[in-house]
């Protein structure tokens, strides 16, 4: 992994070591009903080869990001912000111009692998396709390195598995299919948006391992999606946590899980249930829901679910603020009342759905 | 209200003394009927969804039943409540054999055992308010009683739950993912069942959300004595909330045992597997962590295999038996007993391994 | 980038008023009301279904009580031909001489009447018929479907012009004919709404509590199917109008000298460009008709859905 000094310092345009940069994206969808803020101003850079995990609950706005990351958005969402792939600007350009780097420079990988595989072509049709759009090579040698890839991706006796049809194959090895359509051009970036999600442990185990087999063989960077702060634990370098449309804390994986320094992402651990820890501990789950993305009052957006909430986080929108590493970004105002506090300091064990949560144990300042 | 300390029998009280299982299941099998398509639909084969399937539930305890999808644990779940009938076996409850009762006969004890759904979105009527939905069992039951009385069991039960009963008026659209399982919950709760099979409660929720309903799973059981039936696919939560695990693979039962010896001393080999493809959320115990990773995928129900249903994806089967060894997991159904581990696992060679 | 000193700002330790469901959480003490008083309510936003009820109950009153205080019976002939509309005759006169708004009620009237028959006919028939082939499945199902798919390849139009002249053009006769014509129809779509709304977990859940067949049906599968059968019915209203319309144009329904809308349109389509006033009355009041049975329709749908709280505007 790339050192990587202070994001906020060193955001400048054409950064060389970057391999994708996203800079205050915003999204916006017009609804009748007003306009929900999908993503609010999220950035982060992908230095190659690394892997970006990021992280949150549902409408947390992490698949939407992607999507525009990646110009698939409805053409009624309003996008805003820059996306800069090793420095060329994303953002704005033409359908004609993003295939181009779509499927070349940056694959995509989604949840559900029936809806990304069309079910009327076999496989290797599928994948000898994804070469032949962006190389110039024979069909048979095309079809040939289909069935390279397939072997690359754990399926066993690809030669024959290459002519069979999607629904002729179990959800696992379509999944693995998509990832072997994904490195079919050497990617400099693969994003995965929730890869596993759909599939089963055992399965979910092969899946992770094809996309790491993947990455080693293209060495492209990836970002991973995903709601599972486990799979995040064991296949990525950074992690971003997202929460109402922005990133609200960043840092490399191990700053996160031990030293987290946003009462959010504090709260997600402690409401995880330990498959390496015995006992019967208490859960301390974050009490209320996350807001409406739509007419967001200014603040914190986690201010009603916060034990450190104050009049300030009502008021206020905390930036990112850098905390005790360079690279490990906190938006609270209060990022430093975290050090050292566990999830059991700060959150109750409760059971209710509406309740006092202020602090348990964590001292609060005069 | 501490789970830790799990009082026993509640004011509802449990059917038996300790040794006594509030519900036992012997030798359970239902088989679907695949049929062909057309006017004349013939029955062309069985998928066996569940095949000779035992346990007990005790009193006031939470057996966890883990397996993947297809395994047929929720099908377990549904012949446990008669929903469907089962193709041979027993479940006894309170003297009775559950499998042999009637739409009619049954009523009576659906007081007793309740179920709880895993899609708190499609569980509940779109168009009934939640008041209405957490007095159907009282009505259906005759139970609701007159003037205030229902209103004040429902209200009760809301706050039971962990809900403002004032929002007893609203449409079930109007709550999050959370609160609709709660309200689900307060349903099951509300004719004073003795045990509640819950079918992966928690696994559309969120994980913030997913740990409220978790805590209120554990106080519901230490304050009204409940003994849970927890389906999921999700081992964490099952270690987390359970003492007793059983873990299925293709309709069979593979392992069971107290919860620390299962994830402590697994002896199957699928349990090993399942255990160790958990990704943990810590990343210097999961960069050091050893996987067992499986190969292929389950095989389809419809036709099993012969002996060990796990043996086409066994790592132990194809990298460490021998050529005489396997012929035993081919020909012969390995049995659910100890072999030597502490605890019953259904593998000719079992041995306990520490995973996590 | 600014560096957050916690130090500095000083903290109390109150407790945050929190709410937990968002924004609407505010109206905690809102009165209790019954379904049918939120169904009203939710009708009542829907401004342009409101619109329509009041304009159809005027046509409809104006269809049966304004033959009764008019001055011109259907059948009478006044001295007056081919006049335009005037204020002795609103609608003016056709070349016999017959009053034209006299005229224009009564088909009105008749048109109403078979329209209304048929779709109560057709929603009636076919929500037991899907009904029963959805809930039951199996061979009842099969046989109910197959039967559906043979009727809906009958063409109604002729079937009804060939039954409905023997019986010499009775209203009832083509109401029912086009009734039981299109109940297939609505149990195709009834029958797919029971087919899904069975397997949902909340039927489940409704047998897991112990409640009975009836009480599932009437509780749990009617309430949801509803919209389905409304937006049937109020399309068959429509449909119904336009069938008549079309059956005594084709000389089939309604006889003369009794008449329709449909009838009125027939007569009136040689003197299109000479006495365009005939044509124009009668077509108003199909559209008038057709129209304010969807919007009524959308209303209702909405209504019965509580899902369905936005504003209208």
């Amino acid at each position: 992994m790339t050192a990587e000094t202070n994001i906020e310092l060193s955001r400048k345009a054409g950064d060389r070591e970057a391999v994708l940069e996203v800079e205050n994206l915003t999204v916006e969808f017009p609804t009748d009903d007003g306009v929900v803020q999908a993503v609010r101003g999220v950035s982060y850079r992908l230095a190659p080869g690394e892997a970006m995990g990021i992280v949150g609950e549902s409408g947390s706005g992490k698949s939407v990001t992607s999507m525009a990351i990646m110009g698939l958005l409805p053409k009624t969402a309003r996008i805003s912000g820059s996306v800069r792939f090793r420095g060329e600007e994303l953002l704005g350009r033409s359908e004609n111009d993003y295939s181009s780097i779509r499927g070349k420079k940056i694959a995509m990988i989604f949840q559900d692998p029936l809806t990304s595989l069309n079910p009327v072509y076999t496989v290797g049709y599928q994948i000898s396709e994804a070469i032949l759009a962006h190389n110039d090579v024979s069909k048979k040698a095309a079809m040939d390195r289909a069935i390279e890839l397939l072997a690359m991706v754990g399926i066993p006796n690809p030669s024959q598995r290459v002519n069979n049809y999607p629904h002729e194959m179990s959800g696992g090895m379509r999944q693995r299919v998509v990832i072997a359509i994904a490195m079919a051009n050497n990617p400099d970036v693969i994003i995965a948006d929730e890869p596993t999600t759909a599939l089963d442990v055992t399965v979910q185990a092969q899946v992770l391992e094809a996309l790491e087999a993947a990455r080693a063989a293209t060495g492209a960077a990836l970002v991973l999606i995903t709601h599972d702060l486990g799979v995040i634990a064991g296949h990525a370098d950074r992690i971003g946590v997202m929460y109402a449309g922005r990133l609200v804390e960043k840092g490399t994986v191990d700053e996160v899980f031990y030293e987290p320094r946003m009462p959010y992402t504090l709260g997600l651990l402690g409401s995880l249930p330990r498959l390496d820890e015995a006992g019967r501990e208490r859960l301390t789950p974050i009490v209320g829901a996350p807001p409406s993305l739509m007419n967001l009052p200014p603040g914190c957006p986690f201010t009603p679910r916060c034990p450190l909430a104050q009049p300030v986080c009502e008021e206020r929108e905390p930036d990112l603020y850098v905390t005790d590493a360079p690279d490990h970004l906190s938006a609270c105002h209060f990022h430093e009342r975290l050090v050292g506090a566990s999830a059991a300091q700060l959150f109750r064990p409760t059971s209710v759905d509406t309740e006092d949560i202020t602090p348990r144990d964590l001292e609060v300042q005069p | 209200m501490t789970a830790a300390n799990v009082v026993e029998a509640g004011a509802g009280g449990t059917a038996g003394g300790p040794g006594e299982p509030v519900l036992a299941v012997r030798d359970l099998v239902k088989h679907f009927p695949v049929r062909s398509r057309g006017l004349v639909r013939r029955t062309v084969g069985d998928v066996h969804a569940v095949c000779g399937v035992s346990f007990d539930l005790f009193g006031n305890e939470t057996l966890g039943l883990v397996g993947e999808s297809g395994c047929g644990k929720t099908t377990t779940g549904r012949l446990l409540l008669n929903l469907i009938k089962a193709t041979s076996g027993e479940v006894v409850y309170a003297g009775r054999n559950l499998v042999e009762l009637s739409p009619g006969q049954m009523r009576p004890l659906r007081r007793d055992l309740q179920l709880v759904f895993q899609d708190p979105f499609a569980s509940l009527d779109p168009r009934m308010t939640v008041n209405e939905i957490v007095a159907e069992p009282l009505r259906i039951h005759g139970l609701f009683g007159s003037g205030t009385q229902g209103r004040d069991k429902v209200r009760e039960l809301l706050k039971l739950v962990g809900l403002n009963p004032e929002h007893g008026n609203r449409y079930p659209h109007e709550f999050s993912g959370g609160q609709r399982q709660r309200i689900g919950i307060a349903r099951a709760l509300a004719l004073r069942p003795k045990v509640l099979i819950l079918d992966e409660p928690v696994s559309a929720l969120d994980v913030s959300i997913q740990a409220g309903v978790i805590n209120l799973l554990e106080d519901l059981q230490s304050e009204l004595g409940l003994s849970y039936l927890f389906i999921s696919h999700d081992l964490s939560v099952v270690r987390h909330i359970a003492d007793r695990v059983a873990v299925m693979y293709l309709g069979r039962i593979v392992e069971i045992a107290d919860k620390e010896e299962l994830f402590t001393k697994a002896a199957h080999p699928y349990t090993q597997a399942l255990i160790s493809a958990i990704p943990l959320p810590d990343p210097r115990k999961e960069r050091s962590r050893k996987r067992i990773t499986l190969t292929g995928d389950v095989p389809s129900p419809v036709n099993p295999p012969s002996g060990c249903r796990f043996r086409t994806r066994c790592p132990k089967f194809a990298n460490v038996l021998s050529e005489a060894e396997r012929r035993k997991c081919v020909d012969e159904v390995p049995a659910l007993t100890d072999r030597g581990q502490g605890h019953a696992s259904a593998c000719h060679y079992a041995e306990a391994i520490k995973l996590v | 980038m600014s560096e957050m000193r916690a130090s500095s700002v000083t903290t109390s330790g109150t407790p945050q008023p929190t709410s937990v469901t968002g924004g609407s959480d505010r109206e905690f003490n809102v009165k209790e009301r019954s379904q049918l008083q939120q169904a009203l309510r939710r009708f009542r936003r829907h401004r342009l279904a409101v619109a329509s009820l009041v304009l159809l109950i005027f046509i409809v009153l104006l269809a049966f009580v304004g033959p009764l205080v008019w001055k011109y019976q259907y059948t009478d002939i006044t001295p007056d031909n081919s006049q335009p509309p005037s204020l002795a005759h609103p609608f003016g006169t056709d070349s016999l001489g017959h009053d034209g708004f006299a005229q224009v009620l009564r088909g009105l009237q008749q048109s109403i009447k078979v329209a209304l028959c048929i779709a109560l006919v057709a929603t009636t028939l076919g929500v037991v018929w899907g009904g029963i082939s959805g809930y039951y499945r199996g061979l009842a199902d099969s046989v109910l479907m197959r039967l559906a798919d043979l009727i809906l390849t009958i063409p109604a139009i002729a079937l009804a012009a060939a039954l409905g002249s023997t019986s010499g053009g009775a209203w009832w006769m083509i109401a029912l004919i086009l009734g039981g014509l299109s109940a297939p129809l609505v149990a195709r779509a009834v029958r797919g709404v029971v087919l899904s709304l069975r397997e949902q977990e909340f039927i489940e859940a409704a047998r897991a509590l112990g409640a009975s067949d009836s009480r599932i049906i009437l509780r749990h599968l009617v309430p949801n199917a509803l919209a389905v059968v409304i937006v049937y019915a109020t399309l068959l209203v429509a449909a119904g109008i336009l069938a008549e319309t079309a059956l005594s144009y084709v000389g089939f329904g309604v006889q003369a000298p009794d008449t329709s809308l449909g009838l009125l349109i027939t007569a009136a389509q040689s003197a299109v460009q000479t006495r365009p006033w005939l044509f124009y009355f009668p077509g108003l009041f199909i559209i008038l008709i057709a129209l304010t049975v969807n919007f009524i329709g959308d209303g209702l749908r909405d209504a019965l859905d509580p899902r369905q709280t936005r504003q209208r505007r």
